[in-house]
Formats: C-alpha cells, sequence, structure tokens
C-alpha cells in the first residue's frame, strides 16, 4: 500500500501556525516562512512546511495538490527538489492532508502550476538557502562560499557534506526572509523543464496504486445509495423489508436532503449497508422507494433545448459586451450569415466513480477520498456532523479521473452522515448508474450568432447570443442567468478585431444540478464560435486559418473594459498574465506549418481547425477526418499549446493528448437527455465514451517554447477540439453540423 | 469455497453468485482489479480465467471454482512483464485507474498472437476504456514489444508524437 492510507499528521504542522494569514484568494503566498523551522528527532527535519529532509539524506516534499492524471503530484516536488538542488532520487513525495496552510488545494481551474510555481521555487530555495547556512556554521565559513549542488552543500576549498548530515543543523536555524530568497537562474534548471516520470508509475502498472475505492478500514461497512431520481425529489415511503433478507446487509438508512439550493449536500435517497459491495447492490436492487415529485420532475431535455433556442433566435438579451452598432452594421452588410447551435448535457464519467470512506469517533471525524477540493471536503463534513474544522481529517488517495466532478464533496458528506449514524466506519460506492444518473451535470447550451461581411469578404460585425444554465444556480437557485464570469469562457471574450460587436445572454432557469467539467463553457461556446468563424470564412470564400488570423487582426493587449465586458482572466491579473493576440495567432500558425493545411484530398476527406484561449492558455487544433457512406473517422489530430513556461513537457504532451481525446469522446458521443426529470443515460452503453478503435492513429501535440509564467494544461486542449473536428466533416462533405453529438448524424 | 488466484489456492466465504470482482476486492483484498461499470462495458475489471481475458464484474465465484484466475498482482512477481515495462517506458498511466485492466487485456492478447496487426490491437484493446485518453501511447507501448518500430508506426517520430 502506498503512504496513502494513513500518514499522521507531522508534529510541526501542529506547531507550526505558517501561512495562514498569509492566503489570498488564488495568489498563495506563504509569507512567513520564519515559523517553520521545528526540528522533528523521530523523523527529521522540517525545513518548511513542504520540506523536510531526514537524516539519512531522504528529502520529503508535500504535494498539496491532487493527483486526477494530469502528473501534478509530481511536478509541483519536481520544482521544488531542483530549485532546493536535492536528487531526485532520494526525494519522497507525501501526499498532504487538507490543511489550509498549504494554501488552496482545490485542483481545478487548471491552476496548479499556475499558482504555485513560484511558491513552490521559493520553498525549494529556503530549504536550500537554509542547508547552506548549517554547512556554513558547521565548518565556521561565510555563506558566500557554501553552495548546495546534488544534495550537498560544497564549500570552496573542496569540502562536502550531504544533505542528511546538515539536516538536524538547518532546521534549527531561522527561516530566511522571503525577499532574501535567491533563486536559481533558469539555466541551472535539473528537473524544470525535463521529463520526469510521474512518481506513482510503478504502482499504477501493478496494481498497488491505491484510489479512492480502494481504502480499507477495519470493520468498514459498504454503502450503496437509491437516489431520488429528479432534483429536489422527496422520499414518499420506503419499504426495506427484502432489502434486510439480503445476506450480508446490515443495515437500510434514510438519508434526508437539506432544504434550498443542492449545494453539496448530498441528494436524497435510502442507503444499504452491508459487509462487501455485491450484498449492498444486491440489497438496493431489493428496495422499494416512492418519491415525490418536485418542479424538476417533468424536466425534459429536448423541450427545454427548444426553448433555448427560440430564446436565442427571437431576441435581444442582456448585453454583455458592446462596440460600435451591430445593428445598422447587419442592416448595411453585403450579406449576413446566422447560425444558431445546441450542445447538450455531459456527465464526467470519471473512470472511478466517486467514492469515500468516512470513520466517527466520539469528536473527531476521518475521510478517506478521491477528492479534489481536500478543505472543501473537510468544511462540509465538519458542518454536517456539526463539528470543528480541525477535528476532521482528509486524506487525499489518488483519483481515477476527477474532471470536475470530484471537486464536489458530498460524496464524503454521504459517508461522513452514514458513519456516524451506524457507528462504523462506511465506504460510500457510487455504481457507474449513481454516477451518470445523478452527476452535476455539464450545462446544455444554444447559441446564435450572426455575421455581417461586406463585399470583400471583410467581417463588419458579430453577434453573439447564448443560453444555457448557469453553475451558480447548484448554490443560488435564483440565479438563471450566465454573466460576464462565464461568458469569459470563449464566448465574450472573443479575440475579434471586428468594428461591430455585441454579445448577449438569455434567462435559462436550470433543472438539474449543474458542475462543471474540464475547461466547463469553454466546451460549448468554442465549439459554437469555433464554428461560425469556419462558416464566416467558407461564406466569405476565404482560407479558415487566414480567415482566423485576419479576424483576430493585429498584435495587441485585449481587456475588454471600454467595451462594458468584466473579463474575469481566470482570475488573475490582466496586466500580469495578458490576454494577448499575438499568441492565439502563434498557435494557429505553428498549427499550419507543422500539417499539410490545404493540401488535396480524396473526396469525402476534409481538413478542419480551431483555436481557443482558456486557463490563461492558447490551444489550436487540426483534425482530418473521412466520412463514407455515413460513418465517421476521424483520421488525425494535431494540437499546439502555448502555456508559458512547461514543467514536465511529457505530461504537457499527455494532457494534451488525453485531452483532445476528452473533446473527441465528447464531440462523437457525449450526451445526457432529461425525461420525467430523469437522466436517460445510466452506464457506457448509453453514455459512451471514446474507445480505441474511435481514437485515431496520429495524434500529435506541440508545445510553444516559452519562458513567460505558466498558464493552464489540463483544461486548454479540449475547447478547440470539437470544432475543429466538425469543421473537418464541413470540408468533407459540406455538411454543417449545428448540434452535437456527431452520432446523432453520422455513424461514429 | 476455494479459488485458484495468482497460483494459490484462497479459501473464501462467498455467495456462489458474487462477482469474482467483488470477492477479489473486498473479500480477498486483492484491490488491483477496478471497477468502472459492473456491465461487463469497460474493462477494468479484467483478469485472466485459464490465460482468456475475462470481466470479472461479469463472472460469479462459481464460474470460475474449477479455473485458474490471475489478477494485475499476479501478471508478474515484480513488475518485470514485458507490458509493465513498456508501459512505464511510454509514460502510459495518467490517472491510471484503468491500467490494471489495459495490461490485463493486453497481456492476453500478446499471449495468444506475438505479432498483433493494428486492427487486431484495436478489436483486443476495444473493450477497454480510458477516460484519460492513453489509448494512443498503449498502441505505442504494446507494439514496442514485438517492434522497434514501434514509435514511427503511429505515424511518425515528432515532437509528442504519441
Ligand atoms: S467493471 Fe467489469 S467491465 Fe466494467
Ligand atoms: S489512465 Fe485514467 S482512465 Fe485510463
Amino acid at each position: 500500500m502506498s503512504t496513502f492510507s494513513v500518514v499522521s499528521r507531522r508534529r510541526f504542522l501542529q506547531l507550526t501556525g505558517l501561512t495562514a494569514s498569509g492566503l489570498v484568494l488564488g495568489a498563495v503566498a506563504p509569507r512567513n516562512l520564519a515559523l517553520a523551522g521545528i526540528l522533528d528527532e523521530a523523523q527529521g527535519s522540517q525545513l518548511n512546511v513542504f520540506v523536510s529532509v531526514a537524516t539519512d539524506g531522504t528529502v520529503e516534499i508535500i504535494a498539496h495538490r491532487s493527483e486526477m492524471g494530469t502528473g501534478i503530484r509530481t511536478g509541483l516536488p519536481q520544482v521544488v527538489a531542483d530549485e532546493m538542488e536535492a536528487d531526485w532520487q532520494q526525494v519522497k513525495v507525501i501526499q498532504a492532508h487538507a490543511d489550509s496552510r498549504y494554501g488552496s488545494q482545490n485542483t481545478d481551474g487548471s491552476r496548479s502550476v499556475r499558482d504555485f510555481y513560484h511558491i513552490m521555487r521559493q520553498m525549494g530555495a529556503a530549504a536550500r538557502t537554509l542547508l547552506e547556512q548549517a554547512a556554513a556554521a558547521t565548518w565556521q565559513v561565510p555563506v558566500e562560499e557554501c553552495t548546495a549542488r546534488n544534495h550537498a552543500v560544497h564549500h570552496s576549498s573542496g569540502r562536502s557534506l550531504g544533505f542528511g548530515a546538515l539536516a538536524a543543523k538547518a532546521a534549527e536555524l531561522p527561516l530566511p526572509a522571503l525577499e532574501s530568497l535567491r533563486l536559481k537562474d533558469t539555466a541551472n534548471f535539473r528537473y524544470i523543464g525535463k521529463d520526469v516520470p510521474i512518481v506513482d508509475l510503478r504502482d499504477m502498472t501493478t496494481g498497488k496504486a491505491t484510489y479512492g475505492i480502494d481504502v480499507h478500514v477495519p470493520e468498514m461497512l459498504y454503502a450503496s445509495i437509491e437516489r431520488t431520481p429528479w432534483l429536489q425529489g422527496r422520499i414518499v415511503s420506503y419499504d426495506s423489508a427484502a432489502a434486510l433478507e439480503v445476506k450480508g446487509v446490515l443495515d437500510v438508512v434514510e438519508l434526508k436532503a437539506v432544504d434550498g439550493a443542492p449545494g453539496f449536500n448530498p441528494i436524497e435517497g435510502v442507503a444499504v449497508l452491508a459487509t462487501n459491495n455485491h450484498s449492498a447492490l444486491k440489497g438496493r436492487a431489493a428496495l422499494k422507494v416512492r418519491w415525490r415529485e418536485s418542479d424538476h420532475s417533468s424536466h425534459n431535455a429536448e423541450a427545454y433545448l427548444d426553448e433555448l433556442v427560440a430564446r436565442v433566435e427571437g431576441g435581444a438579451g442582456e448585453v454583455a459586451r458592446q462596440r460600435g452598432d451591430v445593428d445598422a452594421a447587419l442592416a448595411s452588410a453585403a450579406s449576413v450569415v446566422e447560425a444558431t447551435y445546441r450542445t447538450p448535457y455531459l456527465a464526467h464519467a470519471s473512470m472511478e466513480p466517486p467514492v469515500a470512506t468516512a470513520r466517527v469517533t466520539d469528536e473527531r471525524c476521518e475521510i478517506w477520498a478521491c477528492t479534489q477540493t481536500p478543505q472543501a471536503t473537510q468544511q462540509a463534513v465538519a458542518k454536517t456532523l456539526e463539528l470543528d474544522v480541525s477535528a476532521v481529517t482528509v486524506h487525499v488517495t489518488l483519483l481515477g479521473g476527477g474532471f470536475g466532478r470530484k471537486a464536489k464533496p458530498d460524496f464524503s458528506v454521504e459517508a461522513a452522515r452514514l458513519a456516524a449514524h451506524v457507528g462504523k466506519p462506511v465506504q460510500v460506492v457510487w455504481s457507474r448508474e449513481d454516477d451518470i444518473r445523478h452527476d452535476y451535470f455539464h450545462a446544455c447550451s444554444a447559441q446564435h450568432f450572426k455575421g455581417a461581411l461586406d463585399e470583400d469578404g471583410n467581417v463588419t460585425a458579430w453577434l453573439g447570443r447564448q443560453a444555457a444554465p448557469p453553475i451558480e444556480s447548484t448554490f443560488d437557485r435564483s440565479v438563471r442567468i450566465n454573466g460576464a464570469n462565464w461568458l469569459s469562457q470563449s464566448f465574450a471574450s472573443v479575440p475579434f478585431a471586428v468594428p461591430n460587436l455585441r454579445v448577449e445572454s438569455h434567462e435559462a432557469p436550470a433543472h438539474v444540478r449543474i458542475g462543471w467539467l474540464r475547461s466547463v463553457y469553454n466546451i460549448p461556446y468554442a465549439f459554437g464560435v469555433g464554428s461560425f468563424v469556419d462558416e464566416l470564412a467558407h461564406a466569405a470564400g476565404r482560407d479558415p486559418a487566414e480567415f482566423w488570423l485576419e479576424l483576430i487582426g493585429e498584435d495587441r493587449l485585449l481587456d475588454f473594459k471600454d467595451e462594458g465586458f468584466e473579463y474575469s482572466n481566470y482570475g488573475r491579473s490582466i496586466t500580469e498574465y495578458p490576454f494577448a493576440t499575438a499568441r492565439t495567432k502563434g498557435v494557429i500558425r505553428e498549427l499550419v506549418a507543422s500539417i499539410p493545411w490545404g493540401e488535396k484530398l480524396p473526396q469525402g476527406q476534409g481538413w478542419g481547425l480551431s483555436v481557443a484561449n482558456s486557463f490563461l492558455s492558447n490551444v489550436a487544433v487540426a483534425s482530418k477526418v473521412d466520412v463514407r457512406d455515413g460513418r465517421l473517422r476521424v483520421l488525425e489530430l494535431h494540437g499546439v499549446i502555448d502555456a508559458g513556461r512547461v514543467i514536465n513537457p511529457d505530461r504537457v504532451h499527455a494532457q494534451m493528448e488525453g485531452g483532445m481525446i476528452f473533446g473527441l469522446s465528447l464531440a462523437l458521443n457525449g450526451e445526457i437527455t432529461f425525461a420525467g426529470g430523469e437522466a436517460q443515460q445510466s452506464n457506457f452503453h448509453d453514455y459512451p465514451i471514446a474507445r480505441m478503435d474511435q481514437v485515431p492513429a496520429v495524434i500529435r501535440s506541440h508545445i510553444v517554447s516559452s519562458e513567460t509564467a505558466p498558464t493552464g494544461v489540463g483544461e486548454p486542449p479540449t475547447p478547440p477540439t470539437a470544432p475543429a473536428i466538425a469543421n473537418a466533416v464541413f470540408a468533407a462533405t459540406g455538411k454543417r453540423i449545428r448540434e452535437l453529438p456527431l452520432s446523432k448524424h453520422f455513424d461514429v | 469455497m476455494k479459488l485458484t488466484i495468482n497460483g494459490k489456492l484462497r479459501e473464501l466465504d462467498a455467495e456462489p453468485d458474487m462477482p469474482l470482482l467483488w470477492a477479489l476486492r473486498d473479500l480477498l483484498g486483492l484491490r488491483g482489479t477496478k471497477y468502472g461499470c459492473g456491465k461487463g462495458l469497460c474493462g477494468a475489471c479484467t483478469v485472466h480465467l485459464d490465460g482468456q481475458p475475462r470481466r470479472s464484474c461479469q463472472l460469479t465465484v462459481a464460474d470460475v471454482a474449477s479455473g485458474k484466475v490471475t489478477t494485475i498482482e499476479g501478471l508478474s512477481a515484480d513488475g518485470s512483464h514485458p507490458l509493465q515495462q513498456a508501459w512505464r517506458e511510454f509514460n502510459v498511466p495518467q490517472c491510471g485507474y484503468c491500467q490494471s485492466g489495459q495490461l490485463m487485456s493486453a497481456s492476453a492478447l500478446l499471449a495468444s498472437n506475438s505479432n498483433p496487426s493494428d486492427e487486431e490491437i484495436s478489436s483486443a484493446m476495444a473493450g477497454n476504456l480510458c477516460r484519460c485518453g492513453t489509448y494512443p501511447r498503449i498502441r505505442s507501448a504494446i507494439k514496442s514489444t514485438f517492434t522497434d518500430a514501434a514509435a514511427s508506426a503511429t505515424g511518425g517520430t515528432g515532437e509528442g508524437a504519441a
């Protein structure tokens, strides 16, 4: 078993009050390193909150973000090790529990490297400085003559001492001031920018890696929960007699929902607790539950999308961004192009479903969970059990995929409530059916666009109008419309140099729990925008790649301010992370240069491309497809990413490959529908995800070499993929796809 | 009831209709075999039964009483099966959750066909889903075990070619 199961809390964490007061939303600099120099005789020496060195030389580095497949459990420790001159072979990565002293552990929004690259360098530099000072003190020489290199400190005289030998002394020294830290010259990086294999590689290839579902606590019971099929349903009555007859079933427990918005609260349901999963599932199948209807039990996805379409086609919505006079430009245009796109609800379907284990004793609770949000889990569990946050320990396991679903702590709350109720540890295992039917669904959308062209095929006006149920509705039922925050995800933030531009938003009251899925609203919006640009290009008789470049226009920094649009910039300052059109155009140019764009293809084949700026990164994707006798094959996918400085290129390539395949999967097959308020899909037969034989044999990714601050990687490859494929389908067939998934139109 | 698992006779107290998957995981503590769908749709639970790849969620313990079961824990003693090595060489796993099943399907394929074509690989692996999208590297890793040209077999040797 790996170190996940029971890593007892280190003494230093109880003793230090490190960084709690230094935390500012997103910018998470631990301000006060001076509190951290505390010796732990048993374990070695704690040099700061993220680093300790044992007397045998083992360097322990805390991974405080959740590993769900991006490689972050390797990437950030890699930065620390490099900056402190540790030898990677002697580094042990320790997964952090939930603890606000690490800063945000909320692993989503493609921001682990963006938010922590610099801080991890500081942590490494602080540790290195202490080791150098310890050596200087030992040798009675000026510290300037001591240099840490490859796990030892060397003196100009030729003497050297290993990190292990210096550990105890280093830990007794006062911590260096943050401002005094000297960071390495980037030319001397040993691990940053290198393909370091992930630390879990061996465990993952031998079946030893521990995910949420693999946690085992003595005397633990397994719980399977039958939940209300529609939003805000309630139990009328239930009969547990037959369930209790099943061998291995020990208890049946009602889980009441709290009133109000769904939030992170459990859905109302009936839990069957048993000694093994088979008995729990069998017992659950024998339950008879009657559900009370709610305002949402007539929700029908098809009819709902029809309504949204009528709204976006019917007239003006709330204006989110405005430049010039769109109506006048449309009225005087040589030609007007218009189109409406529909995108469906989606489910996350990570291969490991949500699973959490809870043990509740007198005044404490321990949780083991595949969670993206350890601290939110800690808070939600503390709240439901009426405990102090400090009485809840959250052990973070590996995640068998997350994609945003496991950012919601509802499944840990379920486990905590059941464990408290039965007085034994409980593991709540969501079945695949639970996962798909009761997801925090990704929003469906309707989008309507109008473009005005002059005689020369130049775009003189752009109008975009959308309606999609907002994520906020999950937390506040009164929110019915997407505002600037979500419109900043590729809808109102289009980087186009057109003289007249207006973006509008319509209401779309939610009838299901809306969540966030890998790249969030960029998924639908980049599809609508990326497809409509291609429509305009063809209407203007232009090459789509050149058309994109001209539409984006000259090199400039965008801030949208004088157009009334509060661009989110993903929570970061626009001066620190400017929206530079040169970089958006740059990925298009590199992409086109890397493929035979414009080549003559046989009948039924075509190339398409699209681009999106998301999570402060730019990604362009091209796709080559073959369409014959109603059968669509994606033959090639190529992507170019500009994400600033890259820590682990191999993992960035892996995210590019995986993110494009994720986008392909959604484009081909992704669709959740509702009838009578109930999700109509339940498992991989009716919510298929891409199989090996649907994935192109040729997948290429290219990383733009850059020394600017790191930006997002996990999500940005997904948004441009669906429009690239749909645009290739148009090139191949002349058929414009305005409704996803592609399985509605072709055999995929 | 007794089952032969990874070459050892294991005793367990299970109802005959219990799926092998849950018997392995919940009763025997062999948790390398994963649950993904419970319906034979994802391959996460793949084991070998007498050398054949089978979905352990679709077998009951009674079905395998007379057979020999191999799980990921028994694929090799020390992670040295050529495919496990290839998986590491190509850095295949992302989240890693599906990889036990992928390795069990791939090893059964190679045991019966030491030089499969692309189509044969696709069809042998089509039942193993990976939400992270590691398919290109899985294909490359499988091919590397029988051809040196694996890297170029997927169409080139450029940067980031998977
Ligand atoms: S769990 Fe057995 S095939 Fe999916
Ligand atoms: S590596 Fe994550 S599901 Fe395959």
